[in-house]
Formats: structure tokens, C-alpha cells, sequence
């Protein structure tokens, strides 16, 4: 079922929390990765409160859907999405990269044991989320209702480890599984196209026996069309292409590479972040969402 | 004299001492596992016969996982199957499951605290004509440097055996070190073992203690030859089977250096950074004495028959003999 325009309205207005988060934690912490959290909050948003089947006040419920974050450098988006679902709260993001803080600057499940895994060198996570579908298919066979989604940055792709994993994916025919790929174009060096070319990624994915869509990653009905058709596939696992606008949120910043992996530090970015985050760019006045 | 109250093979001097490969001792102990607890599964890198999981394969098919020649997927994978509940065994070559995948088991196993059970076979030169390639030298360095993990070295098929069902009962990231060539049986079903405890293998008669020696795997074999000749030249010797080389049993090594004033560590691995190098580590803060090492230095191997290479690394009785007389010396 299509979702309601309701919900859309919902799921924006999360998405524009998370935003604010992530850009409030990010100045407050003065380091850390701004363009993938914020290109990646709609997917988040939509995750969080509408896909998954979880319980933040029992994070270790059994039977909870799993999601991996294999870029690990983008977890702000995660701990704002995490925070404003419930899972602590909301003024524990300040912390963030802080000393003693359990939102490590990267993600530790020993900090916070309410994550799935510890991540940040790249390329561990697919073949994490393959062994726990394995596990699951161990103990609950191939009718297991738990879904096992895993996201991915696209530079992370460059790294070999991840193509092990697909290909046993492919092999054993995971079809809980959904990876979603950040294709934001970017990463440290430059544009993924100029650093290390990825395309034709669909063919690469589709040669290692997964299913393959393509999505607007910022349109939640795209991305719900995407997860409900990945969910309904037999026999393969499923990738989404998800097509993003790095640090989405904030005009200025967007579709630059260099905002990869700094926060906004002077004055006048703290103040460009600040304002289009609260205000969407000046489409909202600042007392709609202050 | 060999301690009696380890039970050692009586014919562990005979010149026909029943020889058995460590890494066979592993196969078995995974199969006991396995049968005494349904969370344990087996992932191999295409190295199934060579790793001695073809029987775990055949009776349990479904918790079996063939990975393919990928070995930073097998750690990766592994570690999402601990997260799950499961027990996992991850096999291939010590040269490349810890030797490629280093990263992925710092990260994904032991950073997480996970339960994967790192066996990695065909370690050290006596690999033979596979040459320096295939034969890990720096494996116990890798391993013993991060942080939680448990490491291994059995001296014989049946040590091998133990370690491999005592570590399915536990919770840590354990690397278990296994070697492919045939070695003496050294221990019998009665000797004990227990991970983190260093045994006395031989001790001579009296208090007073001319050397001691702490040897791990297979080379534990040859220090024992090497005293019972000092032995029989007059000297008092005390041998140690330190097949934990991490958690280290720091009681058991010190009290050796208090019996003993001089030290030699015997291994089939790098000088630098191996149980030697923990052995000094600890030493040197609890009870400094003279210490001599046995093992390769700072050099890759070659291909050779394990009796050649042994020799030439010098890692051989007589090196093992020289040691001991040059570090009495010292003291």
C-alpha cells in the first residue's frame, strides 16, 4: 500500500529533525562528516518510522529487524535518527566524538549496545549482514520474517571485501537482505567517477545475482516503492541505488565533495548550516520549526 | 624428568613416536564441539580437506559455509553469525585468515567482542616446499597485539583437540595456531588443559634450577629433548608448555624465572613480537633475568623439508642446546 499523504508529512517532518540534529551535533563537536548524514536523513527518517520493526525502549528484541550502518562515518545520521525514535535522548547528541560519549566518533556496539555493529573502515558491513542472514536462516529457515538491511556509502564500494560479500549473497540466495547504496557521487578525493569509477554499477551488482533499483533518494514514496518491491523478491538479494544530493539540507553546501568529511567551522558556515537546516533553506520561516 | 603428573605419551623419546599433524587434532575437536552444541558452525576459504573440517562438513551440512577463496568475507561474515548467537570457526591458512584479514578481525570480531574462533593452519616454516609464501611467521604477533583476543598454540593433536572444545565454550575471540606437518604426540587424553594455565612438561629433581625453557607447539618436542640431555649432563632444567601464549599465565612464568634465573622461549615463529616477546614483556616488569630466544630472525622462510628449515632457521636441538648453555652463562 502506497503511502498515505499523511505520512509523507510525517516522515518529512522527522527528516527535517534529524537534519537539524546532525548540523547542531556537528558544529558542537567541530569535527566529523556532514554531506552523507545530511544526504541520507529521508532514507533514515523513512527507516526508522515507517519500515522497520523494532522497539527502541527493547533494542534487544529478538525479533527485530536488523540495520547495519557499514560507512560508519556518517553516523550522525544515525544517532540523531536513533535519538529522535527514542532510543536515548535527544541532548545526549551534543556529545557526540566527545570523551566518554557513547556516540563515538565513529559507532562502537560496545558504547552503545543498542547497534547492530561497530563500523568505519569501510567495506565490513554487507559481509556482517550476510553472516547474520545465514545465522537467521540457521534458526528460522527462509521464511524468517526479520528484514537485514545494510547501508552503504558508494566510494565504499572501491573496497574489495564488499564483492566477497555480494558474490556469497548472491550464492546463497539472501532474500531478506537490502543494501542501500548512498549514491551521492562523492567521496574524499573528488567524485566517485574521477576517484575510481563505478558505473556501470547496476551491471556490476546485476552480474553478481542481485536484484537492482534505482531510486530518488530523497522522495519517500520512491523509497517505499523500492523496500515494499525488494521484500517481495524471491530467491535473490536486493539492492537500492539510491540517488542523493550530497548534504542535502543546506544549498550551499550541496553537491560538494569537499564537505565529505568536515563540519561547518567558521562563523558564517556555522550560520548558512544553521539557517537552512531550521528554515529548509528559506522555504519555512525559522519560528515554523524553531 | 618428564613431570609425571602430566600423563605424557610414555614413547615421547622413542624414535617411533606416533606422529600426527596438530591441524587433524583440530578436525576432531570441531566435530566434538559441534555435537555437544548446535550453535557452533564452520566457515572454510575453499580449504576444507586442509584444514581438517571435511568431517564437521559431512555431518553438519546446514551449518557448514563454504566462503570461497575470500578471506576477509570469512571474518566479516563470521562475526555477523556471532552476533547472532552462533559460535563461529572460520579455517584457512594462517598465512591469509590472520595474515590478509587482519583488519576485518580487529574491527568486526574482536572490537565487537564477538565469539569467532580463528583456526589458522599450515603456521610456521615447517609448511616445508611451499616456500616463504604459505609459511606464517608473524601470525602470533598479529594476533596476540589486539585487544581481547585469546591465542593459542597447541603442542600436539591432542592438545589441539582440547583447545579447539574448550573455546566453543567460550565467549572470546580465540586464535587457534595449527601447523600441517606430522609432529610426536607429546600429551595423552589424562594431560591437563586449560586456556590461560602454562604446564610444567619436565622438571629436575631438587629446589635449585640451572635454566628453564618455554616452549609453544610443536617445537615443544625438541626442548624437551634438549632437557633431558642437559639434564643428563648435570643440569637442573625446568620445561613449560606455554600453550596460552595470550591470556599470558604470568604466575606460572615468573615463578619459572624465580626457580630458574635464566630463560629460554622456543617457537616456531618471528623473534620479534611473538610469545617470546611476551614472555620478555613480562619478565621484565615482574622478575628481569637473562632470556634467550629461539625463533626466526627477522627473515622470510624458503622452501625445504620441515627438518631443513627447522635446522636452518635455527630453531633445532642444538640451537636449543647452545641457548640454554649461553644464557646460564649470563646469569
Amino acid at each position: 500500500m502506497a503511502l498515505t499523504s499523511e505520512k509523507v508529512t510525517q516522515l518529512e517532518s522527522k527528516a527535517r529533525d534529524i537534519r537539524r540534529s546532525i548540523v547542531e551535533m556537528l558544529i558542537e563537536a567541530k569535527s566529523g562528516h556532514t554531506a552523507g548524514p545530511l544526504d541520507m536523513a529521508d532514507i533514515f527518517a523513512y527507516l526508522y518510522f515507517h519500515a522497520l520493526k523494532h522497539d527502541p525502549k527493547n533494542p534487544s528484541w529478538e525479533y527485530r529487524d536488523r540495520l547495519i550502518l557499514s560507512n560508519g562515518h556518517i553516523c550522525p545520521v544515525l544517532y540523531a535518527t536513533m535519538a529522535h525514535a527514542g532510543y536515548f535522548p535527544v541532548e545526549e547528541l551534543m556529545t557526540l566524538r566527545k570523551f566518554g560519549s557513547r556516540l563515538q566518533g565513529h559507532p562502537h556496539r560496545e558504547w552503545l549496545p543498542m547497534l547492530e555493529t561497530s563500523s568505519g573502515p569501510l567495506g565490513c558491513g554487507i559481509s556482517q549482514t550476510v553472516g547474520m542472514t545465514l545465522a537467521d536462516r540457521l534458526d528460522n529457515g527462509r521464511s524468517s520474517t526479520k528484514q537485514f538491511y545494510c547501508l552503504v556509502g558508494d566510494g565504499e564500494l572501491d573496497e574489495g571485501n564488499n564483492w566477497e560479500a555480494i558474490m556469497l549473497a548472491g550464492k546463497e540466495k539472501i532474500q531478506n537482505l537490502t543494501v542501500i547504496v548512498d549514491r551521492n557521487n562523492i567521496q574524499i578525493d573528488g567524485f566517485t567517477e574521477d576517484v575510481m569509477p563505478l558505473n556501470p554499477l547496476v551491471d556490476k551488482w546485476r552480474s553478481f545475482n542481485w536484484h537492482v533499483q534505482e531510486i530518488n533518494g530523497h522522495d519517500f514514496r520512491d523509497i517505499d516503492r523500492a523496500i515494499g518491491e525488494a521484500q517481495a523478491v524471491f530467491d535473490k538479494p536486493s539492492v537500492i541505488i539510491a540517488y542523493t544530493i550530497p548534504s542535502k539540507g543546506i544549498p550551499a553546501f550541496e553537491r560538494k565533495f569537499e564537505w565529505h568529511g568536515k563540519p561547518p567551522t567558521t562563523p558564517e558556515e556555522i550560520k548558512t548550516a544553521l539557517d537552512a537546516v531550521r528554515t529548509l533553506g528559506g522555504r519555512v520561516s525559522n519560528s515554523d520549526h524553531s | 624428568m618428564i613431570n609425571p603428573s602430566q600423563q605424557l605419551n610414555s614413547k615421547i623419546f622413542d624414535t617411533d613416536v606416533e606422529q600426527v599433524p596438530i591441524r587433524k587434532g583440530f578436525g576432531e575437536g570441531l566435530l566434538k564441539a559441534a555435537e555437544m552444541n548446535r550453535n557452533v558452525v564452520g566457515l572454510c576459504a575453499d580449504l576444507v580437506d586442509s584444514t581438517m573440517m571435511t568431517g564437521f562438513k559431512q555431518k553438519f551440512s546446514d551449518r557448514f559455509i563454504e566462503m570461497g577463496i575470500a578471506e576477509q568475507n570469512l571474518a566479516g561474515v563470521a562475526s555477523g553469525m556471532a552476533a547472532m548467537g552462533k559460535i563461529p570457526f572460520m579455517t584457512s591458512y594462517a598465512m591469509f585468515s590472520p595474515g590478509r584479514n587482519w583488519e576485518q578481525i580487529r574491527t568486526t570480531i574482536a572490537y565487537n567482542n564477538v565469539p569467532v574462533k580463528i583456526a589458522g593452519s599450515h603456521a610456521g616454516v615447517s609448511v616445508g616446499p611451499d616456500g616463504g609464501t604459505h609459511q606464517a611467521i608473524e601470525d602470533i604477533a598479529l594476533m596476540r597485539v589486539i585487544p581481547r583476543m585469546v591465542v593459542i598454540s597447541p603442542c600436539d593433536a591432542i592438545e589441539a583437540r582440547k583447545a579447539t572444545i574448550a573455546a566453543a565454550q567460550t565467549q572470546e575471540p580465540t586464535y587457534i595456531r595449527l601447523a600441517r606437518e606430522k609432529t610426536p604426540i607429546i600429551t595423552t587424553e589424562d594431560t591437563p588443559f586449560e586456556i590461560g594455565k602454562a604446564e610444567v612438561m619436565f622438571k629436575s629433581q631438587g629446589s635449585s634450577f640451572n635454566v628453564g625453557i618455554i616452549a609453544t607447539g610443536a617445537l615443544l618436542h625438541r626442548a624437551l629433548k634438549v632437557a633431558q640431555k642437559l639434564e643428563a649432563e648435570g643440569k637442573a632444567v625446568i620445561v613449560l608448555n606455554l600453550a596460552t601464549i595470550k591470556p599470558l599465565d604470568v604466575d606460572a612464568i615468573v615463578q619459572l624465572a624465580n626457580q630458574t634465573g635464566a630463560i629460554v622461549t622456543v617457537e616456531e615463529h618471528q623473534i620479534a613480537g611473538g610469545m617470546g616477546s611476551a614472555v620478555a614483556e613480562c619478565l621484565a616488569s615482574h622478575k628481569p633475568v637473562p632470556i634467550e630466544f629461539i625463533g626466526v630472525i627477522d627473515q622470510f622462510g624458503q622452501s625445504g623439508t620441515p627438518d631443513e628449515l627447522i635446522e636452518h632457521y635455527g630453531m633445532g636441538e642444538k640451537d636449543i642446546y647452545a641457548a640454554a648453555c649461553k644464557v646460564m652463562l649470563r646469569k
